[in-house]
């Protein structure tokens, strides 16, 4: 199997929504993202987990919030296990040798030039036209079939009493004499993964580390997102 | 900090400050919008009363309302696009609020405004 072509990509957070204008003076909405600059934590390879991605952390974690897991996965920390094996002659796996990060995601397609413990800062995204943008949509809790599904409810007059949200009928009666799999019914709605793709990159702000995207992105600001190339062209 | 952020870019949108005319709320202003026909580019001018302004940053508006063949008509700029190239004052009014929507209700003679000669003016005659 060929090597995957790298994927420009970084991780971020939303930084909320503002209007710019373009060179024609039309008005932009765009979501600024503050993104990198990122550590390279691990290089997923074909021979040895069967595919290709490289392991990006963002934003440093204190030490003393991290569990000795999430700061061993960075560094090299000291224990006997480590001892006993490099006593065994076992070479070490390479670490980023950074701070523990708050947030790592893997970001699929081969690792180009990156190695564990280089660094991605925005520059990575220059001259892309169109990203994708991952994110965890705003939770709103258990919600009724109008918000969660769009249904229209009922009518406020005209003899209903009650259930002016209620969803309706949720099927027929003898035959099938039960539910269909996959009703849309109320439940909890939002604070899921979510993508927003082949949305526009309108700048790369690499001073200040920022991302301006046209349109929405999913999460309420200050939460995380992944943003990287777009695969639907 | 998120804030200081969105504001810095903001910044790149928005027009020097000196190059912004000064206007109030109750003013007879012309706004005068360049229009793309095809390649030629024109100025238009719309002139009215100012009733409302809105937003902040590079997101602020102002509202321009008038009168054409009997009908209200009003529109809204913002403030900061590269397709305004010039606003003029043409008069002053005194007014009490910042927002002029009680104009919509007023017709003819009911929807003049009183003049402000000038700041020093409206002290003096107190």
């Amino acid at each position: 199997m060929a090597a995957a072509e790298r994927v420009p990509g970084i991780l971020g957070r939303k930084i909320g929504m503002t209007q710019v204008y373009d060179e024609q003076g039309n008005v932009v909405p765009v979501t600024v993202v503050q993104a990198g600059p990122c550590d390279v934590l691990q290089v997923r390879t074909t021979d040895r987990d069967g595919y290709e991605a490289v392991q990006l952390g963002y934003l440093d974690k204190p030490r003393r919030l991290a569990a000795r897991s999430e700061r061993g996965h960075v560094a090299k920390l000291e224990s006997k296990r480590a001892k006993s094996r490099a006593a065994a002659g076992v070479e070490a796996i390479a670490k980023a040798g950074c701070e523990p990060k708050r947030f790592i995601r893997e970001i699929r397609g081969g690792a180009g030039d990156l190695q564990v413990g280089s660094k991605i800062d925005v520059s990575a995204l220059e001259g892309v036209a169109r990203v994708d943008v991952v994110g965890t949509s705003k939770g709103r809790g258990f919600s009724g079939a109008m918000k969660r599904h769009n249904f229209h409810g009922q009518r406020a007059t005209h003899g209903v009493k009650k259930c002016h949200r209620a969803l309706g009928g949720t099927g027929a009666s003898a035959f099938p004499s039960r539910l269909f799999k996959g009703k849309k019914m109320p439940g909890q709605y939002g604070a899921a993964r979510c993508t927003m793709r082949n949305q526009k990159l309108v700048k790369v702000d690499a001073e200040q580390n920022l991302l301006l995207i046209r349109g929405a992105v999913p999460g309420p600001n200050g939460g995380y997102v992944v943003v990287q190339q777009t695969n639907k062209m | 900090m998120s804030q200081q952020i969105l504001a810095s870019v903001e910044k790149s949108s928005l027009k020097p400050a000196e190059e912004i005319q000064k206007f109030e709320i109750g003013d007879t202003v012309d706004v005068h919008t360049k229009i793309l026909e095809g390649e030629k580019e024109r100025i238009q001018v719309f002139s009215g009363i100012v009733i409302a302004r809105s937003g902040s940053g590079s997101k602020e508006m102002f509202t321009v309302r008038r009168i054409v063949a009997g009908e209200g008509v009003e529109r809204k700029f913002p403030l900061h696009s590269p397709r305004i190239a010039k606003i003029d004052v043409k008069r002053s009014a005194v007014v009490r609020r910042a927002k002029l929507y009680y104009m919509r209700n007023r017709s003819g003679k009911s929807a003049r405004l009183r003049e402000r000669r000038s700041e020093q003016a409206g002290t003096d005659s107190k």
